[in-house]
């Protein structure tokens, strides 16, 4: 290494150092101390805590004992909010972006009513959505214009459950749910006729599938009792104002995109005879890959921290439309139990790692190419 | 790469426990005795922060108290730090993290009762204010329910500035004499009543979101028990899963037919609105519903609102208190205690009260400032047996009253009177309430 490379370095070093020792120390550090929280029993206020280590016991009771059954609809209600926001949001925004894509007078002002919603806080809106969505006025109201009778659907408040299964099965139903997305990529694999994707698909289908109805009935049963969980229709309505709110963000980013794309493409596509749906469906929505990419990693950690729209809309203490991060916040700051607590942050964290590690490692090899 | 990972993870790890012991150490500094207070008679002077939730309509009254505190003590720079959000909910949790980063204020409010003791005194923050409570001559002052159900054996932890009624029924007495009903005593009477109301196509009782549920359960657990039974129930003399307890979910259960079905996304003053539209007959709630309908709706107690006690409570006020407590390693000890003074004093209770629209906690305050609600109340307070409500803090911990919440929940969809039975004694038990 020559003289000039090594200062260099060592000034790229010293540069780099105070942001690496800050991270390491407000991030990484506060991180590990969660989890090392996570596995005590702090318990209270006391100026002098006693944290005596008992390993994984808050995780075993968060998945199992009988008091923390809110929890579990939590989680499962974490995973519905997750794949309705960003359904609901993505396919909003690629229409919405479609539309805009196209050469018509004042675009700049629906682009910003579009995107407008996304510059309020979780807490504004969710407080109008909770009027708009009161059992006895806002939308409900709206059959009453056209003499029809007021609507009773309780967008916050109903207690129904559908799609309700029994969270003692709850590894054969994630297994089956895996063992879908992988048939969805097999029928790609056939499509597109890699022989080695196809081969390596119907492997993990077939794992999973062995795994869930012959080795998974082995296992002893967690619960003592039947315990259903599904989808909570009172969700509805925090849905409905989570995708208000996002959807202009992501017509904003396809937008982006759709603009991206050089007009030679559209054109020549034109040519050989493609109406406007082919051209978006075979040939846009594939370019835009990355952008969708991107957006499904944003709106999936979005979907993460609800908390002020559910705090907002349907306050701490409503069962149905609860999230783990909610829970975390009355089981730590009003209950006083900060190491269960901390359990459920470090979920919630592995949560949010399931959805930015993949999207980084992809990103990152996409750089290296 | 593999290595890498866990390298930084086990340093992570490592990290994590030499931020707790440090903490650790840095806190074993408060001793044991720490919170004998000794009073100096010293005139107060410099900063006192005093921390409450006393903001938007409960402002003006706190104000006034701050104002009679001023002119008793010229020389203290009074610093108001009020969190906003009802019953404290985020003033709660701001509290808590300046406590654990040990920079308490002065002097911060708490509802009286095990939520203090659960949360501040089992956890050896709190001065005890006996001292204080002698040299005042407060523990005559105040009724000695009062002083057993906010004290423990070791001390008094808190001065009770205001108190409220939880077990109040509040109607419209124009209301129910149209739809020929009266106002039902027993529980067994108000079931009745409300079979002829929902016939009529009125929803019986009003209900709001999951707090005033919780208010409304403990309404019928001391219409169920009585009162002597429900202290035992919250000193552990009688047990979560007793028949006697189970039919409190019973009746619950029963109570939860005749509300309305979109409770759970109703503000307590919707609910009140229900009854003052007239779609309603009853509301159960705590008597600051008074101050709404006297100040924000323009009613006249007596002829444009009435009030009862909840059915099968004749005799009995069910209370819960807003106070000021003093925590340890506060910074001007002198103005701390000057302040909580304040807040015991007659004059500062009646500077309060009123405009708050709740009554004193002394039994000997100008009954004449007050609304005729308010007096009425007043009187309730001084005669009736008096024991403490769940929803606000004052017979159970904090850990307890946040896992009941779940369990209301639960129970209004599953009406399982034994399942929820069973829930509480375990959550009873994991939260150490005897």
């Amino acid at each position: 290494m020559s003289r000039k490379n090594s200062k260099e370095t060592l000034y790229s070093v010293l540069i780099l150092l105070p942001s690496i020792i800050l991270v390491a120390i407000f991030v990484y550090g506060f991180i590990g101390n969660t989890i090392y929280s996570s596995m005590t029993d702090w318990k209270g206020m006391s100026a002098t805590p006693v944290k005596n280590f008992i390993g994984l016991d808050n995780y075993k009771s968060l998945f199992t004992s009988f008091m923390n059954k809110g929890f579990r609809q939590d989680l499962v209600n974490t995973v519905f909010y997750t794949v309705f926001l960003l359904a609901g949001t993505l396919i909003v925004g690629l229409l919405l972006a479609i539309l805009l894509d196209r050469p018509i007078k004042h675009e700049g002002i629906y682009r910003t009513i579009f995107l407008y919603p996304m510059s309020l806080s979780f807490i504004v809106s969710g407080t109008v959505w909770r009027w708009l969505l009161a059992p006895s006025g806002g939308l409900n109201a709206i059959p009453t214009w056209f003499g029809k009778n007021q609507g009773t659907f309780q967008w916050i408040s109903s207690k129904k459950q559908i799609w309700s299964f029994n969270w003692q099965n709850v590894l054969q139903v994630l297994s089956v749910l895996v063992a879908l997305l992988f048939v969805v990529f097999l029928i790609s694999a056939i499509a597109s006729q890699d022989k080695k994707g196809i081969k390596k698909n119907i492997i993990v289908i077939a794992a999973l599938l062995v795994f869930a109805f012959l080795i998974e009935p082995l296992f002893p049963a967690g619960l003592s009792d039947e315990e259903m969980h599904g989808f909570n229709l009172a969700t509805l309505g925090i849905l409905f104002a989570g995708t208000w709110q996002y959807s202009g963000y992501a017509m904003a980013l396809y937008l982006a995109g759709l603009r991206g794309l050089s007009g030679s493409i559209k054109e020549s596509a034109k040519l050989d005879g493609a109406n406007e749906f082919v051209y978006y469906w075979k040939i846009a929505i594939p370019n835009l890959k990355p952008i969708t990419m991107s957006a499904v990693v944003i709106m999936a950690h979005i979907s993460l921290k609800m908390f002020d729209l559910i705090y907002a809309m349907a306050g701490t203490d409503n069962e149905f439309t609860g999230h783990p991060s909610v829970r975390m916040y009355t089981t730590t700051f009003r209950a006083n139990k900060l190491a269960l607590g901390s359990a459920m942050a470090v979920i919630l964290f592995l949560f949010a790692a399931m959805f930015i590690i993949p999207y980084m490692v992809h990103s990152h090899k996409e750089r290296v190419q | 790469m593999k290595k890498c990972f866990a390298l930084a993870g086990i340093a992570m790890m490592a990290m994590g426990m030499t931020f707790a012991q440090g903490a650790q150490e840095a806190s074993m500094a408060s001793s044991a005795d720490a919170n004998k207070l000794v009073l100096d008679g010293m005139a107060p002077s410099g900063d006192l922060e005093i921390f409450s939730w006393w903001a938007g309509d409960e402002g003006p009254a706190l104000a006034a108290m701050v104002a009679d505190y001023e002119g008793k003590n010229p020389d203290v720079n009074l610093i108001n730090a009020t969190v906003t959000g009802g019953s404290g909910v985020n003033a709660k949790a701001v509290l808590k993290t300046r406590m654990l980063n040990n920079d308490p204020p002065e002097s911060f409010q708490v509802h009286a009762g095990q939520e203090l003791i659960g949360t501040w005194v089992d956890s050896n923050r709190m001065y005890d204010l006996t001292p204080i409570f002698e040299d005042q001559g407060w523990m005559d002052a105040f009724p000695s329910d009062l002083i057993d159900l906010i004290g423990t054996d070791d001390g008094i932890w808190s001065v009770p500035v205001c108190v409220h009624k939880s077990n109040v029924a509040w109607y419209i007495p124009a209301n129910l004499k149209k739809w020929g009903v009266t106002v039902p005593t027993t529980l067994d009477e108000f079931f009745m009543v409300a079979d002829k109301l929902q016939a009529q196509g009125i929803i019986p009782l009003s209900m709001g979101q999951t707090w005033t549920a919780t208010e409304n359960w403990e309404n019928v657990a001391l219409a169920t028990l009585g009162p002597d039974d429900y202290n035992n129930l919250w000193n552990g003399k009688l047990a979560w899963t007793d028949p006697k307890v189970v039919k409190i979910w019973e009746n619950f259960g029963k109570l939860l037919m005749y509300t309305n079905k979109d409770s759970s996304s109703l503000s307590w003053q919707q609910a009140t609105d229900m009854v003052v539209n007239g779609q309603a007959a009853f509301n159960w709630h705590g008597d600051w519903a008074a101050g709404y309908m006297m100040t924000t709706l323009g009613l006249e107690p007596g002829t444009g609102f009435g009030w009862a006690n909840t059915p099968g409570t004749d005799g009995v006020f069910q209370f819960l208190s807003d106070s000021f407590g003093i925590p340890l390693g506060c910074k001007n000890l002198d103005a701390a205690i000057s302040w909580v003074e304040e807040c015991g004093s007659k004059s500062g209770q009646d500077a309060f009260n009123p405009l708050k629209g709740s009554i004193a906690a002394r039994t000997d305050t100008d009954l004449s400032l007050y609304s005729a609600y308010s007096q009425s109340a007043a009187k309730d307070f001084a005669n009736d047996v008096i024991v403490g409500s769940l929803a606000h803090g004052v017979v159970a911990n904090e850990g307890f009253m946040n896992d009941f919440s779940s369990v209301i929940e639960q129970f209004m969809s599953s009406k399982d009177a034994n399942q929820a039975a069973a829930a509480c004694a375990e959550i009873a038990a994991s939260n150490g309430m005897n």
